[in-house]
């Protein structure tokens, strides 16, 4: 008997897999994936420029000034969603925006750019979505918030929204400027 | 209106399945005639009802009504008229619908060709299949509406997804969901099976076909996927262990482990616990795929829009049929082991051990998929497997069923001599070993894989060719090759083709990514490939910098390809699309990269993705081979030369066994 329950005992365990899946979509759609990397340095990359293969921006050119870092790629559907928000309540911030293009040929990104605009100070490609990895990205549209010394202080995975904008980014944004 | 009529048809649809499923197994239990003969016609009326919604969703595309929500964000009005057809099926609602299609196109045919069935067993099985097409009927009318109206209507509707905009697309789908819903055959058969508390075991028999057909259908469906994924996606991979892929691809090691398991007992008796529950496994993976797809737990490229909605239905209903079916199976399983003995060395044993590679492989596989979600339940951060894992794994698994696949036909049941297989086996591994040496020194830097590709597809399919003429020199006229034997043979050439396509291609292809000035000639393997430049090419709804490369060995022209990178009007996406000349030793493959200029475009420089990729085709040859080895033996009549009467047993030279007997002496 115990042996034709087997199934259906291994089966009750995918299913909670499954329902788990579920609820952390749920959970997480809105709310900040907890990533390792708040509070670490920035990792370790060198990626070409998107309108400029020739030249590479590493970790350390970006040092110096806090900057947001937000990955999008031309594919992606809610980045094109997000777009306008990056324009209007990012830019005005003054913080320098960076663009990371992700798994993304850089003329798909070039010309996503072109149509929608560009908002970024400077936008990195990363075709082969190597660097993507590093940064730990689970899916575009995600932003890092970086200070001056390259440590990651604050990440949004999903969309940018008034609202998040409001609770979480300029709140995070704010204990940058106090901390020394 | 029409679109209002359509989603009346559904719910109508709706509750002709809660009948289909209620009544005659209700019926089937209280031995209820009337009840019963209310299986067939219900299926009848499900079918019309669904085929109508089906052909209300594709009129509303071919007319273009953008007032239908799903018509105006998948199509619009540059959309060539073909496209407007397979758009149908290009997103989560419509793919749902084309799916209930097919489940009672399997339906009406199951209902139609089954006539000499007992009546209970087919009630049942129709109810089951009733069932099946109620969770997704409901599913489709509570969360996925394809009728939804835009109101006021759109002046024009979004686009298909260009990636889908190609003839490859427009087969794939259906094929897929043909082979994936053919399962639910099997699956009806065996609860109907086990409802029926049904001791012997001749209901296999009468799934056998069913399963054939439906495996055949899913092979090509997965071969034609991967197939497009090669000419498309511009990277000249056919294979990326994709979620969604692999989706598709555990029904299908599943199902082929359940064609070799139901031959085993619908001749011998044996493995009826094996069969019972990889009939449940097949449907259920394919189920859990489609919740895989639609639920968005796991991201993948090709994953549908999702909402946690969808998500929680399926997960229920997964658990309503496949928990039901398990605990079906362990209330009713068989309680004593049936079949006749067999010893260690037999053709059993063999079919044995394919069960259980077939079954770990699927589970591997199963595993690798949900890896990233185990990662975030056990707290270890989402991390995923990618090709390192499924591919060593895979390997290490099906090395042993490529080296004892020629042995299964040899074999005989119950007891074989092993030393008159080996000998007469002897010659493919001659030639395979003399191959592989011979391989080794004409091109010494071959790797260890494509060395195991020459020799093992040469054993296979020469091991399988012997067997072939050993028909043909020790068997009777007439009854040398059966169709379900010769469906064997078909199947198993196309694993040794399979075999030289995957490991060839991988072993020797030669890829490079190439900047080209306009006019310049470089050299790849052996072949010189000229850029003629990129000029604008206009398609019925893209532009396209259309790229012309002439490709020659010592002057002799080979070749002339135009390879393109499309820009879509509607959503401004861009879509590459590779040029290939075909050839059953060799593709020359060629895709655009980027303008390398930005000033200069028209005759700048460009970057140029060229392989050449020997054998690769024999990869989708192999699974043609594998499809047309399954329609074949499904057509062998004695599946379908039914007895009337349980106990008339066809005088046959494999004659089917009732346990009835083995079942009363234990």
């Amino acid at each position: 008997m115990i042996g034709r329950l087997l199934p259906l005992a291994v089966f009750a365990a995918l299913v909670g897999l499954l329902l788990f899946g579920i609820q952390w979509n749920l959970h997480h759609e809105m709310t900040d994936v907890p990533s390792p990397l708040i509070d670490k340095p920035v990792p370790d990359f060198s990626l070409p420029l998107l309108n400029d293969p020739t030249k590479l921006v590493t970790r350390k050119d970006l040092l110096g000034k806090p900057y947001l870092l937000n990955v999008f790629g031309s594919w992606c559907p809610t980045c094109q969603e997000e777009h306008p928000i990056l324009s209007s309540q990012i830019k005005p911030l003054g913080l320098r925006l960076i663009g990371l293009d992700w798994r993304d040929p850089p003329e798909a990104g070039q010309q996503w750019l072109r149509q929608f605009g560009n908002p970024y100070e400077t936008v990195l490609n990363d075709a082969s979505g190597s660097a993507g990895v590093d940064f730990g990205v689970y899916g575009a549209p995600e932003t890092f918030l970086v200070d001056a010394k390259g440590i990651i202080r604050y990440k949004r995975t999903g969309m940018l929204t008034h609202e998040n904008i409001q609770t979480e980014l300029l709140p995070a944004i704010r204990k940058l400027g106090a901390a020394p | 209106m029409l679109p209002e009529l359509g989603q009346f048809a559904l719910i109508l649809a709706l509750l002709i399945a809660a009948v289909q499923c209620a009544l005659p197994i209700y019926g089937a239990w209280r031995g209820n005639t009337a009840l019963i003969a209310l299986a067939r016609p219900a299926v009848a009326g499900q079918a019309v009802f669904v085929m109508l919604a089906f052909g209300l969703l594709t009129y509303a595309f071919v007319t273009q009504d953008f007032s239908v929500a799903y018509v105006a964000q998948n199509s619009n009005l540059a959309l060539p008229w073909y496209y407007r057809f397979s758009a149908v099926w290009g997103a989560h609602e419509g793919s749902l619908l084309l799916w209930l299609l097919i489940l009672n196109i399997w339906s009406v045919a199951v209902a139609a060709f089954s006539r000499k069935l007992p009546d209970a067993l087919m009630a049942r099985v129709l109810g089951v299949l009733g069932f099946i097409g109620f969770g997704f009927l409901l599913f489709t009318i509570l969360t996925s509406n394809p009728f939804l109206r835009h109101l006021p209507a759109l002046a024009d509707g979004n686009d298909l997804n260009p990636i889908l905009q190609d003839p490859g697309l427009i087969m794939h789908p259906p094929m897929l969901y043909t082979g994936y819903v053919g399962f639910s055959v099997a699956f009806a058969f065996a609860i109907a099976a086990l409802l029926g508390g049904e001791l012997d075991v001749r209901w296999v028999r009468w799934a056998r076909p069913w399963t054939n057909v439906a495996w055949a259908f899913l092979t090509l469906g997965i071969s034609l996927g991967s197939w497009w994924a090669y000419y498309v996606l511009g990277w000249g991979g056919w294979w990326f262990w994709d979620p969604v892929e692999n989706a598709s691809f555990m029904p299908w090691l599943v199902g082929t482990a359940l064609i070799h398991s139901q031959a085993v007992t619908e001749k011998r008796g044996g493995f009826r616990a094996w069969t019972l529950l990889l009939s449940i496994f097949a449907f259920s993976l394919s189920l859990l795929g489609t919740f895989l797809v639609r639920s968005g737990v796991l991201t993948s490229v090709h994953a549908f829009a999702s909402d946690p909605k969808r998500g929680m239905f399926i997960l229920a209903f997964l658990g309503a049929v496949v928990g039901g079916s398990l605990a079906i199976y362990a209330a009713r399983a068989p309680k004593v082991a049936g079949g006749k003995p067999f010893r260690l060395l037999s053709r059993d044993t063999l079919l044995l051990i394919n069960n259980l590679l077939f079954t770990i492989a699927a589970a591997m596989v199963l595993l690798g998929t949900l890896y990233p979600l185990i990662g975030d339940a056990i707290g270890a951060g989402r991390i995923s497997v990618g090709p390192p894992y499924f591919g060593t794994m895979f390997v290490i698994l099906m090395a042993p069923v490529v080296l004892l696949i020629p042995f299964g036909p040899m074999f005989r049941w119950a007891a074989a001599d092993w030393r008159a297989s080996f000998r007469a086996l002897l010659p493919a591994l001659g030639v395979a070993v003399l191959a592989a040496i011979l391989a080794k020194l004409l091109a010494p830097d071959t790797s260890l894989r494509g060395l195991a590709g020459v020799a093992g597809s040469l054993w296979v399919g020469i091991g399988i060719a012997l067997y072939a003429f050993k028909r043909l020199r020790d068997a009777p006229a007439g009854k040398r090759y059966t169709p379900e034997m010769l469906g064997m043979i078909l199947a198993h050439f196309g694993v040794a083709c399979f075999l030289a396509g995957v490991l060839i291609t991988e072993a020797t292809s030669v890829e490079s990514d190439l900047r080209f000035d306009r006019d310049q000639v470089r050299s790849v393997g052996g072949l010189d490939f000229r850029f003629r430049g990129v000029e604008r090419a206009q398609g019925p709804n893209y532009i396209a910098d259309e790229g012309t490369i002439e490709v020659s060995r010592n002057g002799q022209w080979i070749a002339t390809l135009h390879p393109q990178k499309r820009a879509y009007g509607g959503g401004g996406q861009i879509q590459t699309k590779s040029d290939i000349d075909p050839g059953l030793t060799r593709d020359l493959y060629v895709a655009l990269g980027e303008p390398l200029d930005a000033q200069r475009q028209g005759d700048g420089a460009w970057a140029v993705r060229v392989y050449v990729k020997p054998f690769v085709r024999w990869i989708w040859l192999g699974g043609l081979l594998m499809m047309f080895g399954g329609f074949t033996a499904a057509a062998d009549r004695r599946f379908r030369a039914l007895p009337e009467r349980a106990d008339a047993s066809p005088a046959d030279a494999t004659p089917s066994v009732t346990t009835r007997t083995a079942e009363a002496g234990a």
